[in-house]
């Protein structure tokens, strides 16, 4: 384990400092092979969650023999906690875009679409009028990829790729299984690649930077630099980009109210840190890189906490599998009763039990990722759960 | 060859084909992996979760039925951590489920209480998240939807779906919520549902069932003022035995009969004797339309389509409103039986047909639908009074306490008992086509149709729409109109199937002059109503019955059934006639589409 | 209910016929009507050669496609953790007092829903509210009052 001092930079929201698709421009300038390779160079990996090293991904979509490709960039941002994205696509959308035109020139798609959550309807105008300036470059380029929003319509869960792939084809959005990948198989049963708002804009970040440059940022484990939304008790609160490789108290220092009592890291999907291992952490290693930060102090119940999150998971569930669909009621229902001394604090052990099979047996990464925070918050504040 | 791949599942080397799941790969070296969402028939879904191994390298459990085998691939079944994990998952199914399986009509075969009691689930170690206030819908005559015993494998979804194309049932709402429901939750008599019972035999518990009606029967049979009559299709008494103990696929005809008797139906008869009378009827009203559309031009509905199949009934008046003059106006042979059992049978046997009462036996859910259409009154009663599937049949031989392994064997009761191989054939998809063949090639010509045996093979076998075409050379010269001509015929089962041969004619391109549908894959034998489980291999064995039975009978075409040609003599004077006009046709009503 | 097969036909004309344009047409009905009645169901179902229990499973799916006739303006407050330590439940109070009526219910007149939804993706500014496609953000029980006095006074 590696890790650095908090240092903050300014990387993604680095002002535009070059002619509109300038970046794309020169990447196109370049061979294919050779700006994927850069891509895998500089280490950047998804900056949704699954932390899947982009490059690879790319390469993949490249390799695939297909009539049709498809991009997409994935803008349902829906894990309690995360704001970035939306920041992102009011801020520098062109990055976004950029991103997304460079990777298709790359992989050989002719088709995008920014699959945007309903809840941020209100940025279609904004990200209209920077489409059709893109659209208007990429006609003057010659380059044969047109860019549409589609609009999600009110579920997490479509966060999940193969779920939002199921959105868009008009179904519900209950995530497929893999294999076969996306990658493979995707929208329309076509290769498609869906990668992060920030995943993109961090692209063409590479792009601009080379991946000399670019990963010079961050640590071996964990290359460049990272949204982080920060939210909960801490009066910085907002979206701060960071250098990746920091450790958990260097970050409650800098954004705690100095009463931090634990770090909810990764959204309800990831890691709930208490105090006492915030030394030892360092954020994104072993943990989800998304980058929402949730800070609760001494005066926050984790019972609560938890208790929100098992509600928002039993919602937002598809509810097609058996582990995720009654596995998320279960733990829900059971820690109700042992605050309510229906059943005794020894059925937490049998709960905590329940995440681990719902980690093993689940579809998706929703189901499988209920366990980080169950067992997190219950191992390490369980008098809160039983008083 | 397609490209193979090698795994080893438990310590054994097996190879595949590219594509196989994990699932059909254990399959292949016998070792069993439980399933629930899973079934032969469908398509994979991969929810239930219940089906998951160990694999080299992965850090969670992958599911066999929804993997394909890949090269190289090592497999463990049956560890800890499988078992564990297995148990846990069927904990949290009975968790969600009405685990009142003592009044379950699918206790002792249903697939959630086997693995339940295989995996030992403790039913207390996770409260109960069972929906409160679920009522069940028995709205519908035919199919009955409990909630509280849904498991949520989308079998049903996915049989209404691929098989049949109805799409009636749907998953709807999300996460805890999650449902398998109809459109905006209305109840079943209001939807676009054919009653084909394609769900509940697919359904892995108690969630759909068909309505049961045999607590009616049981007191007609015990009201002395009563007589109550039973005519049993072909299908039920190759399927039967699977309740009783016999193996798949054998056949119980005369212990059937004999224990229907001993139970104290007052006449046990056979619906093969209608079957018989469907097929003069209906191949006579082709000729009469060839004749109109060849020799006197007139734009008559061909091809015309059989009309046996309450289910696929239904879905043409949903589906293709506007096509239904293509359905023969023949009644089914149930409800052919009903009309005449109450007229012609009370006539016979001097009794007072408003003291009868008359049970079909069926392999079919859409049957009791049929029974209750306000149109089958022509007898001047309720023709049917009730239909029964051979999965109750099966419940209320059990209910008397009959020995049914050692039952000896009884005939048929007289009149109305009498049949033909032609009339057993009904049962399997193209039956009812070979069947027609051979009476209508034989009216034509005055010979047997040039097949070996009678045995028309094209039209036999699973495949889901099969063609065959006969030329018609030396006719009689009452039928020289059809000299030379080669006559097409097409059999589709499953509504699937259906869908494609409709559309076919819809748009104008339909080659064919007759064609036989049945709703349900593998036809009647395959039906809504049969024992449970059904896949293609159970179908094979019940279809191989169906045809045994037809080469042991004697006389195995329908026009030579001593008791039809009686009837005509007796009764209905001839095919077509007024009387067979008022008792054995019938029209049909358009319905929505949506 | 002519209107509804007239813009049913606009909008399966404007996306197309297939499948995977569902989700648009189903929310530009939502759009024109507030939600998503039988009948335009029943419009699109014909219209796109679905089943009617297709179209209404996937929408019943997605928690901005409603299959009932709720309030006019449908007030959504964000339940999510932050918002919920930032002060979700005086808001929450706050309103129902206004609109005397509880979470999940309409008032009378059908001009108010009041919905509790996840994430708006508004942590830093909570608690949030979504009145329609208004956002409301730092809310206290005072600014509810004045922003919900002025739907009451402005909009109705």
């Amino acid at each position: 384990m590696s890790n650095i001092k908090l240092r903050k930079v300014d990387v993604i929201f680095s002002p535009y400092s070059v002619a509109p698709y300038e970046i794309l421009k020169n990447a196109m300038k370049r061979s294919k092979d050779e700006v994927v390779q850069e891509l895998i160079d500089s280490g950047l990996r998804g900056r949704g969650g699954a932390g899947f090293p982009t490059g690879l991904k790319w390469k993949f979509a490249k390799q695939q023999e297909s009539d049709q490709k498809y991009v997409i960039c994935n803008a349902d941002e829906g894990e309690p906690g995360t704001f970035k994205d939306r920041k992102l696509l009011v801020e520098v959308p062109r990055k976004v875009i950029s991103g997304m035109a460079i990777c298709a020139w790359a992989v050989g798609a002719s088709k995008g679409y920014i699959y945007l959550r309903r809840e941020y309807r209100y940025l279609v105008s904004h990200i209209e009028e920077e489409l059709e300036l893109y659209h208007k470059f990429a006609k003057e380029a010659g380059l044969d990829f047109k860019i549409e929003i589609f609009m999600g319509a009110g579920a997490y869960i479509c966060g999940e790729e193969t779920a939002l792939i199921e959105s868009m084809e008009g179904r519900r959005g209950e995530p497929r299984n893999k294999p076969p990948f996306p990658i493979k198989n995707g929208y329309l049963g076509k290769p498609t690649v869906v990668n992060n708002v920030e995943t993109f804009a961090s692209a063409t970040m590479v792009c601009r930077m080379g991946a000399d440059e670019y990963k010079k940022l961050g640590t071996d484990d964990q290359r460049g630099s990272k949204l982080f939304s920060i939210s909960g008790d801490s009066p910085k609160k907002g979206v701060h980009e960071l250098e990746l490789g920091m450790s958990l108290e260097d970050f409650a220092n800098e954004f705690g109210d100095g009463d931090t009592k634990a770090v909810q890291v990764g959204g309800v999907a990831g890691f709930c840190i208490p105090k006492k291992q915030f030394k030892t952490t360092i954020i994104g290693e072993g943990n989800t890189t998304g980058g929402s930060t949730m800070i609760f102090n001494s005066t926050r119940s984790m019972y609560n906490v938890l208790h929100n999150y098992l509600d928002f998971f039993a919602e937002e569930s598809c509810g097609q599998c058996t582990p995720c669909r009654v596995g998320t009621q279960q733990l829900l229902k059971g820690i109700e009763a042992v605050k309510s001394k229906k059943k005794p604090p020894e059925y937490l052990d049998q709960l905590v039990k329940l995440a681990e099979t719902m980690r093993l047996t689940s579809k998706c990464g929703l189901g499988q990722s209920v366990t980080n925070s169950f067992s997190s918050i219950v191992k390490n504040f369980r008098e809160e759960m039983i008083y | 060859m397609a490209e193979q791949v090698k795994l080893n599942i438990d310590g054994v080397d097996v190879q595949v084909e590219k594509g196989q799941s994990i699932l059909d790969a254990a399959k292949k070296v016998n070792i069993r992996i439980p399933t629930l969402c899973h079934h032969e028939d469908l398509c994979v879904a991969g929810n239930c979760r219940v089906c998951v191994v160990e694999q080299e390298g992965k850090n969670t459990l992958t599911p066999s039925c929804a993997t394909p085998a890949e090269e190289g691939m090592v497999i463990k079944t049956s560890t800890p951590k499988v078992r564990r994990a297995r148990k846990d998952l069927m904990a949290l199914l009975v968790s969600e489920h009405n685990t009142q399986c003592t009044t379950c009509y699918r206790s002792t075969n249903c697939e959630l209480q086997d693995l339940a009691a295989e995996y030992n689930v403790d039913n207390n170690i996770y409260l109960s998240v069972l929906k409160e206030n679920l009522e069940i819908d028995k709205s519908s005559w035919s199919i009955e939807k409990d909630d509280s015993k849904c498991i949520r494998c989308q079998r049903c979804v996915r049989t209404c779906a691929e098989l049949q194309h109805v799409n009636a049932l749907a998953v709807t709402e999300r996460g805890r919520d999650m449902r398998i429901s109809t459109f905006m939750h209305l109840p079943m008599n209001e939807i676009v549902c054919t009653n084909c019972g394609q769900c509940i035999t697919h359904c892995p518990t108690g969630a759909l069932t068909e309505r049961r009606y045999y607590d009616e029967i049981w007191e007609a049979i015990d009201d002395p003022e009563k007589h109550v009559v039973i005519n049993t299709a072909p299908s039920v008494r190759v399927a039967l035995g699977e309740m009783l103990g016999f193996p798949v696929g054998t056949r119980v005809t005369g212990k059937m009969v004999t224990a229907l008797k001993k139970m104290g139906f007052d006449s046990v008869l056979d619906t093969d004797f209608s079957a018989d009378l469907t097929i003069i009827e209906e191949a006579n009203e082709l000729l009469v339309r060839l004749k109109d559309a060849l020799v006197h031009k007139k734009d008559v509905a061909l091809p015309m389509i059989t009309s046996c199949s309450p289910g696929w009934v239904k879905f043409i008046e949903h589906m293709y409103p506007e096509h239904l003059a293509h359905l023969s106006s023949c009644k089914s042979p149930q409800q052919m039986f009903g009309a005449l059992t109450k007229t012609y049978y009370a006539e016979k046997k001097g009794i007072d047909p408003s003291k009868i009462v008359s049970v079909a036996g069926m392999p079919c859910a859409a049957k009791k639908y049929e029974a209750n259409r306000p149109e089958m009154r022509d007898s001047g009663y309720h023709d049917v009074d009730a239909g029964l599937t051979t999965r109750e049949i099966g419940h209320m031989i059990k209910q008397s306490g009959i020995n049914f392994l050692e039952l000896e064997d009884s005939e048929f009761d007289s009149i109305m008992g009498e049949s033909t191989g032609a009339g057993v054939i009904f049962g399997a998809t193209g039956g009812v086509m070979e069947a027609a063949l051979r009476t209508a090639y034989f009216v034509i010509t005055g010979r047997p149709v040039p097949f070996d045996n009678l045995n028309i093979t094209p039209v036999r076998g699973l495949k889901g729409i099969k063609e065959t075409s006969i030329k018609f050379e030396n006719c009689l010269p009452e039928y020289s109109f059809l000299e030379g001509v080669e006559a097409k015929f097409a059999i589709a089962h499953g509504l699937i199937n259906a869908r494609q041969i409709m559309d076919q004619i819809v748009a104008g391109e339909s080659p064919y002059h007759f064609i036989e549908i049945m709703a349900c894959p593998g036809g009647c034998i395959g039906g809504g109503g049969q024992p449970i489980p059904t896949n293609d291999e159970i179908r094979k064995k019940r279809i191989q019955a169906i045809y045994d039975e037809d080469m042991n009978k004697p006389i195995r075409m329908s026009h030579e059934n001593p008791e039809i040609i009686k009837i005509y003599e007796d009764f209905l004077e001839k095919p077509l006639g007024e009387k067979s006009h008022h008792l054995l046709h019938t029209k049909y009503r358009k319905r929505k589409r949506y | 209910m002519a209107e509804v097969k007239e813009l049913v036909k606009e909008l399966v004309d404007k996306y197309g016929r297939e499948r995977k344009n569902l989700l648009p047409v189903l929310q530009g009905i939502h759009l024109e009507t507030n939600y998503l009645s039988k009948e335009a169901m029943l419009e699109v179902a014909k219209q796109m050669d679905l089943s009617a229990a297709e179209i209404y499973g996937t929408a019943s799916f997605y928690s901005f496609l409603d299959t009932k006739a709720d309030g006019k303006y449908k007030i959504r407050v964000c339940k999510s953790i932050t918002c919920e330590m930032a002060g979700k439940s005086e808001i929450i109070r706050t309103l129902e007092d206004m609109l005397k009526v509880k979470v999940g219910e309409t008032t009378e007149g059908k001009r108010f829903s009041l919905l509790e939804t996840n994430c708006l993706g508004l942590c830093d500014q909570g608690p949030a509210m979504l009145i329609n496609e208004e956002f409301y953000t730092q809310l206290t029980p005072a600014k509810v009052r004045k922003i919900l006095g002025e739907y009451i006074r402005n909009k109705y």
